[in-house]
């Protein structure tokens, strides 16, 4: 847990008063939580509980109950992403092609598992749910590069690329 | 309007966005413009063709020239030789359209002939960012004529007499759902579009909303006249951001168009709609969890009844049906019941959309008439199974779904015959294994799915489904017995009778079905320690055959626990109590004299 946690939350003022703003068009909304917590995390990049709290107060809804939300949605992450984060879609037609062995290796390439980010946040690895490109399984994505038809083999030449 | 000489169509579906197809569309815009024909083309960036294993994909119109996987390369040569000289470029044309003379219609390939595209019948058609080419389609002439000829009662009529059943899996007769939440009482009414496709290695709805996001309007539209509602929310996945896109594009149209808003059709009937994304829950495809998370909560579905037509979105009467659903509403009422009662099935009307994936040539998106047999769509459409392996099982129905064997590929596809061969249509995906996949793993993959995805809010399938999971670890690691093969089974029927909501219930599935067809499977994981498709890593065997192996000493050097051991050019052996499976050394073999079995 250490590794996911090591960080310390430095928001900025320019991203506070963006929060703000979020909150303030959707305060009338109802069911205004998820969407703002959307927001939030496109501003943030991720969700800590500093982050959490400000939505809270701002939408008059007790922190447990964001909290909640944060932790039931698996989009919503509490801890930050690396700067390259790796999804490998474990969709069916991709896990029937081997997706599962692609996995593996970048786990065991990055030696840190699904949910974690290396420790100088550079790479984060997700298993994703189907992201569609079926037609190319084996399929894993790079931030927004998507690298299909591909092999075990093939992993540490394209990891290489954002080394 | 310009007038232009043809048409360019790219696929920007999200199959052919992973592939290139945007590099492909800047590149046509470059050549076009190097070669002054900008003016006499234009480029138009549709939805899905389907064939997304042949993307990037590119149609050339007026000849109707199907260039697949094409490069970035290919486009000059497009450029100048068809485009500007009009001789077809037939060495990059999907092989399937290529006659001696010339070339053949889509229509008439393999992969399209036995198809028929209804609710999929815009994708790769039109432009989805274009609402007049929508309304060119005939879009929007359903909506009007339910405004300004129809009543109510006479469309909910129509929708019952046509027969259509829910898409998303359930199989509910769509008329029903519409006439009880026309019946419930209440002064406020929504409509509301399941958009949250979870199951694994299916995108039929995305491709729909990516491909032709207007006829989900439209149709939405035309359910909350009948039913009295004037609010509409859409569910969609955040892990589908061209679709989301497109249809915030296609909703501010239709506003601007006056399709949505106030006195629609300059009648008393206001309609508006509002995205919600959802945040990554299977769950929240379940009816009941899909409106507690628009109403921004935790997306745990509640128990049944009441009924979302009673109480539903914020406690009030809520009608909610599936993308694909309502992709086939506007036809129904443009072309009536009577006409869409022909295709399919007795009890199965219209048509299907499948993903096809796995094992198979064409992955892609398929809309066929219910009743179609599994062996048409994988060996007709689907053009078979790559490499000359041999067909093992199909999956349908995703998590909730189950596998059908060879012995039963030719049962036709419908809701009923489905059910009965103890799979479900779901919402559409089919994914075809072959003689390497193991039908232990393929439960074990999707109990893993469902263990992560239970909400846990039930203790049948919080506990049980880890239960489950831990069972079938436990079979592929080689440690199972004969009585774990019977408990599995016990558990399943638990389960199934006492989860909640309907994931829950389903969840057992893929165990039950592969026990039924694949028992034999599972006893060789637990008497003989075999997995026979060899995938099951625990269970592999790694041996050098003596006759080749030259005695390299390649191997011994690869292996990580020195477990191989031999003489300079003599055979080396293999210690099986020392052999972790990693399988580094048949990897490193260049005689082929390593094999796994």
């Amino acid at each position: 847990m250490e590794k996911k946690t090591a960080l310390p939350f430095n928001g900025t003022k320019e991203q506070e008063a963006q929060l703000m703003a979020v909150i303030e068009s959707h305060k009338n909304q109802e069911g205004a939580a998820i969407p703002v917590l959307h927001k939030a995390q496109g501003i943030y990049g991720y969700l800590p509980l500093e982050v959490q709290q400000m939505i809270a107060e701002g939408l008059n809804v007790p922190l447990a109950e964001i909290y909640g939300i944060v932790t039931f949605y698996t989009q919503f992450s509490l801890y930050p992403k690396g700067e390259y984060q790796i999804g490998v879609c474990l969709g069916t037609a991709c896990y029937v092609k081997g997706s599962g062995d692609i996995l593996e290796k970048i786990k065991a390439q990055l030696g840190v598992d699904v949910g974690e980010c290396t420790p100088d946040g550079k790479f984060s690895i997700d298993a994703t749910r189907c992201i569609g490109a079926c037609g190319l399984a084996p399929v894993f994505t790079v931030n927004d590069d998507v690298y299909g038809r591909i092999g075990v083999d093939d992993v540490e030449d394209i990891l290489k690329k954002y080394m | 309007m310009d007038m232009v000489r043809g048409h360019i169509l790219c696929c920007g579906g999200t199959g052919c966005t992973s592939s290139g197809c945007e590099a492909i569309i800047k590149e046509m815009e470059k050549q076009l413009a190097a070669y002054e024909l900008d003016k006499e083309f234009k480029i138009i960036k549709t939805g899905c063709f389907g064939l997304c294993a042949l993307g990037p994909i590119m149609v050339v119109y007026p000849e109707g020239a199907f260039y697949s996987r094409v490069k970035v390369e290919d486009v000059e040569e497009i450029v100048k030789e068809h485009l500007l000289k009009g001789r077809i470029v037939k060495h990059l044309l999907y092989e399937e359209t290529v006659e001696e003379n010339g070339i053949k219609s889509l229509n008439e390939t393999n992969f399209y002939a036995k198809q028929m595209r209804i609710a999929l019948r815009n994708c790769g058609v039109i432009d989805p960012e274009n609402i007049e080419e929508y309304i060119a389609a005939d879009g929007y002439k359903a909506l009007g004529k339910v405004l300004t000829e129809m009543t109510r009662e006479e469309v909910i009529d129509e929708i019952l007499k046509s027969g259509l059943r829910g898409r998303g899996g359930g199989g509910f007769p769509t008329g029903l759902k519409w006439k009880f939440t026309y019946a419930a009482e209440g002064d406020q009414k929504y409509v509301a579009c399941n958009a949250d496709e979870g199951d694994p290695g299916a995108f039929m709805d995305r491709s729909v909303l990516e491909g032709d996001p207007h006829t989900v309007i439209e149709a939405m539209a035309i359910a909350a006249y009948a039913i009295g509602a004037d609010k509409g929310f859409i569910y969609i996945r955040a892990e589908y951001p061209i679709a989301v896109d497109r249809l915030q594009i296609a909703i501010d149209q239709a506003r601007e168009y006056g399709l949505l808003g106030k006195n629609i059709f300059g009648t008393d009937f206001n309609f508006d709609l509002e995205i919600r994304l959802g945040a990554g829950a299977f769950v929240c495809g379940e009816e009941t969890a899909l409106m507690t998370s628009i109403e921004g909560k935790r997306g745990e579905p509640r128990p049944r009844p009441p009924f979302p037509a009673n109480k539903g979105l914020w406690q009030k009467p809520t009608m909610l049906n599936n993308v694909e659903t309502y992709a086939n509403i506007p036809v129904i009422i443009n072309k009536g019941a009577d006409w869409f009662n022909t295709i399919g099935t007795e009890k199965s009307k219209g048509t299907k959309v499948f993903a096809l994936g796995g094992k198979i040539h064409n992955t892609g998106l398929v809309e066929v008439p219910m009743g179609t047999t599994l062996r048409e769509i994988i060996e007709d459409i689907g053009g078979g199974i790559p490499n000359g392996k041999k067909f093992k099982a199909a999956q349908t129905g995703g998590p909730s779904g189950g596998c059908i064997p060879h012995s039963l590929i030719d049962t036709p596809i419908d809701y009923d015959s489905l059910m009965a061969i103890g799979s479900m249509m779901g919402s559409g995906g089919l994914i075809v294994m072959d003689e390497d996949n193991c039908m232990v793993d393929i439960a074990k993959f999707f109990l893993e799915f469902t263990v992560d995805e239970s909400c846990g809010m039930c203790a049948p399938c919080r506990i049980g489904t880890k239960r489950l999971l831990e069972l079938l670890k436990k079979i592929t690691d080689g440690k199972g017995t004969m009585e774990d093969i019977d408990k599995l089974e016990e558990l399943c029927y638990t389960i199934k009778n006492g989860a909640l909501c309907g994931l829950g219930q389903t969840a057992p599935n893929p165990v039950l079905s592969t026990l039924q067809y694949f028992r034999d499977e599972y006893v060789a994981h637990v008497q003989d320690k075999v997995c026979p498709a060899g995938v099951c890593k625990a269970l592999a065997r790694y041996t050098i055959v003596a006759d080749k192996c030259k005695g390299c000493s390649l191997c011994s050097r690869q292996c990580p626990v020195n477990a191989i051991s031999g003489k300079i050019k003599e055979p080396f052996v293999i210690d099986q109590d020392k052999c972790i499976k990693c399988g580094a050394c048949m990897d490193s073999c260049k005689f082929g004299a390593i094999i796994k079995n």
